[in-house]
């Protein structure tokens, strides 16, 4: 069986459908809901999910993850508790892969040794380590291996050529191009200078190349997937997700946004 | 065959000081830090930025700065002579300033226009804005709310320099924020901007840059004891939050190997309190603001809040060079209460007639301890990292005054 990642790109590249992938913060509005929302952005049309694995101090996130971040910490929501929402979001979907997004110190402290096995046991299939390089992420390499779990690596508007090469070496499942520089949520999105810099990537890479940081609404979205294979959708998502009473408004909230974003998505021109 | 010398073994290539140090940052930042280091590498070979650097110290900050001999403090501590290393005589009346000056004039040559700065005290921020004054930089300061508050003339000062504070809300509202906020304003302004990062933490190659600058106070205390007592020290003492006084005295004197050297951490209300700041001796390797080292967090991995009554102690993490300093044994880290460096700065001042700054009294309490148990013809370095101008508040505060 090919890796839940590679399966759902090779499908939607046979089909011409584009990649939406949309990011919650584990445990924000409430740890209860997560995993109903995750079904729930799947029924609105999400492919992969980014789950955010929460951090006291998320340095390349802008306020509304961290706002997210802090809520889900205060209700005690720490890694091994974002596995248990994977293992039981994996009881009933066992298509839709799931990457975690985070931060070193939370998973050096759960403990390298214990990755492997947690990952596997509980269906995580990438990790997306923010403040970790590739030139550091060797250590976390062969627990990712053992688990069948790709490490997903960032390329940025000043990735270098030499970098980029390395990147590439090293990159499984897809990459991630971060649209601009700063931080999560800011709105600076230029969707028409995204084209030089896919296709520099391209000129490395075989991969699908997903792009995230500040695709706020459908118009956004297909504007940007007019270049890119999948789209990232994080901090409009989380931001549209508070003030939810119950889960069922939360998961109508995220259902809703998630399928206004697919509808754009299946609207473009070259879509099927 | 020669023994390997500590001082020019580390960092290696990629920043590491044995298992610490390090990247650990956003993909974004990693072309800016190369571009540093590449930037570093030749202008610390040029001989008139060297030079120019060199004119600034002396002109400017006022170096060297004197070892002044405390002859009443030793009498008080009953043991080894007590040598002060008076960083609080320089302009901004801290260390703090050496590292500044080093790092406005690298941005200067790197053509940059903007800098920014975190600060928890503001002695780091003060230093800034006054560099950045002079040569002529656009600046903006980062400081948590609770450091404004309990800082407020520190801010003042700043916004005097020409500097923009930023007050930031988040988590904490004490360094630990101001340093993700300086990192989230640099990734976003990257172009134009250079982050003046206070301490010896951080990315590589800033632990680095940071020592390096701040190593004149150890060649210039070597060379003064020895010209000026015929020997070395037996010990050296420095307080330690990110560690950059403290690394910049040891470091010279690494291979000096009967040198003591003792890193003195914030215990504040008592390290079995849980109230406290000192990373190297209550807490445990992680990976925070950029590089591997020891930090203090909980079970999950999250930071935890810190407590010191000194805002510049007042910090979760800690320079990787101390963390390889202290697995090495070739340094040892202790930790003084808030009450013992309340005490000393009180000691201090009445003894000697200088007021020592909050964070440089821990190095004064514990050096004090250490001089009691040695003889009389030894000699106990402590560095006097800053003055305590900016403490006054605080202190009148404790004492139920306000002024």
């Amino acid at each position: 069986m090919s890796h839940r990642i590679d399966h759902v790109f090779a499908t939607a590249a046979e089909r011409g459908r584009r990649i939406l992938i949309p990011f919650i913060t584990a445990g924000d509005p409430d740890p209860a809901w997560t995993v109903p929302i995750m079904h729930a952005l799947v029924a609105g049309g999400a492919d992969l999910i980014e789950l955010g694995v929460p951090f006291s101090d998320p340095m390349a996130d802008g306020p509304v993850i961290q706002a997210s971040s802090e809520r889900a910490i205060a209700r005690g929501v720490d890694l091994a508790g974002v596995l248990e929402m994977v293992r039981a979001f994996r009881a009933d979907d066992v298509d839709t892969p799931v990457v975690l997004m985070g931060y070193m110190n939370p998973v050096e402290r759960f403990g390298v040794d214990a990755l492997a096995g947690a990952f596997r046991s509980a269906g995580v299939d990438g990790l997306l380590m923010v403040d970790c390089p590739p030139e550091e992420l060797v250590a976390l390499q062969p627990a990712l291996d053992a688990a069948g779990a790709y490490a997903v690596l960032l390329v940025a508007p000043t990735t270098t050529e030499h970098r980029l090469q390395q990147i590439a070496r090293a990159a499984r499942g897809f990459i991630y191009y971060v649209s601009f520089k700063g931080i999560t949520g800011a709105g600076r999105l230029d969707t028409a200078a995204l084209q030089e810099p896919l296709a520099r990537i391209r000129r490395h890479s075989q991969l699908p190349v997903a792009v995230g940081f500040g695709i706020k609404d459908p118009a956004a979205a297909a504007a940007v997937a007019q270049h890119a294979d999948a789209v990232v959708i994080g901090s409009a998502l989380v931001e549209n997700l508070v003030g939810s009473d119950a889960a069922e408004e939360a998961c109508g909230r995220a259902r809703e946004f998630v399928a206004s974003m697919r509808e754009s998505l299946d609207n473009m021109a070259g879509s099927e | 065959m020669a023994e390997r010398s500590l001082i020019e073994h580390w960092p290696d290539e990629q920043g590491h000081f044995g298992p610490y140090g390090g990247m650990y940052v956003s993909e974004t930042l990693m072309h800016a830090l190369e571009e540093l280091s590449t930037a570093y590498a030749r202008w610390r070979s040029d001989p008139e930025f060297m030079a120019r650097l060199d004119a600034d110290l002396a002109s400017y900050v006022g170096r060297p700065s004197p070892v002044y001999f405390a002859e009443r403090l030793t009498e008080k501590a009953g043991g080894a002579r007590i040598l002060l290393k008076r960083e609080d005589l320089n302009h901004t009346g801290a260390h703090k300033i050496n590292n500044t000056v080093g790092q406005g004039l690298l941005a200067q040559h790197m053509g940059k226009t903007r800098v920014i700065a975190e600060t928890g005290a503001g002695q780091h921020g003060v230093a800034t804005a006054t560099v950045a004054a002079r040569l002529d930089q656009r600046c903006v300061v980062y400081m948590g709310e609770t450091d404004i508050h309990r800082q407020a003339i520190n801010v003042f000062r700043m916004q005097l320099l020409g500097a923009e504070v930023r007050s930031v809300t988040a988590g904490s509202k004490t360094l630990k924020d101001a340093l993700n906020e300086a990192m989230r304003d640099w990734v976003t302004n990257v172009d134009d901007t250079f982050y003046v990062i206070g301490t010896v933490a951080g990315p590589h190659p800033y632990p680095m840059l940071v020592r390096d600058f701040n190593a004149v106070v150890g060649r210039e205390a070597r060379r003064q004891v020895l010209e000026g007592w015929g020997r070395l020290p037996d010990a050296l003492v420095a307080c330690v939050g990110g560690g950059s006084n403290a690394i910049g005295l040891f470091h010279p004197f690494l291979d000096d190997a009967a040198v003591r050297m003792f890193g003195v951490e914030a215990a504040g209300r008592g390290l079995e309190t849980g109230e406290h700041a000192a990373s190297l001796c209550a807490g445990r390797p992680g990976v925070l603001h950029g590089c591997r080292s020891y930090l203090i967090d909980d079970d999950a991995g999250q930071i935890r809040h810190t407590h010191s009554v000194s805002a510049g102690l007042d910090y979760p993490g800690v320079g990787p060079e101390h963390a390889w300093l202290k697995d090495s044994g070739r340094a040892r880290y202790v930790s003084v209460t808030d009450t013992e460096a309340l005490a000393a700065t009180h000691q201090l001042a009445r003894l000697e007639g200088i007021l020592p700054a909050l964070e440089s009294s821990h190095a004064v309490a514990y050096g004090m301890r250490l001089a009691a148990d040695m003889a009389p013809d030894q000699i106990v370095l402590i560095n006097l990292s800053g003055r305590g101008d900016k403490d006054v508040q605080t202190l009148a505060a404790l004492e139920g005054l306000s002024l």
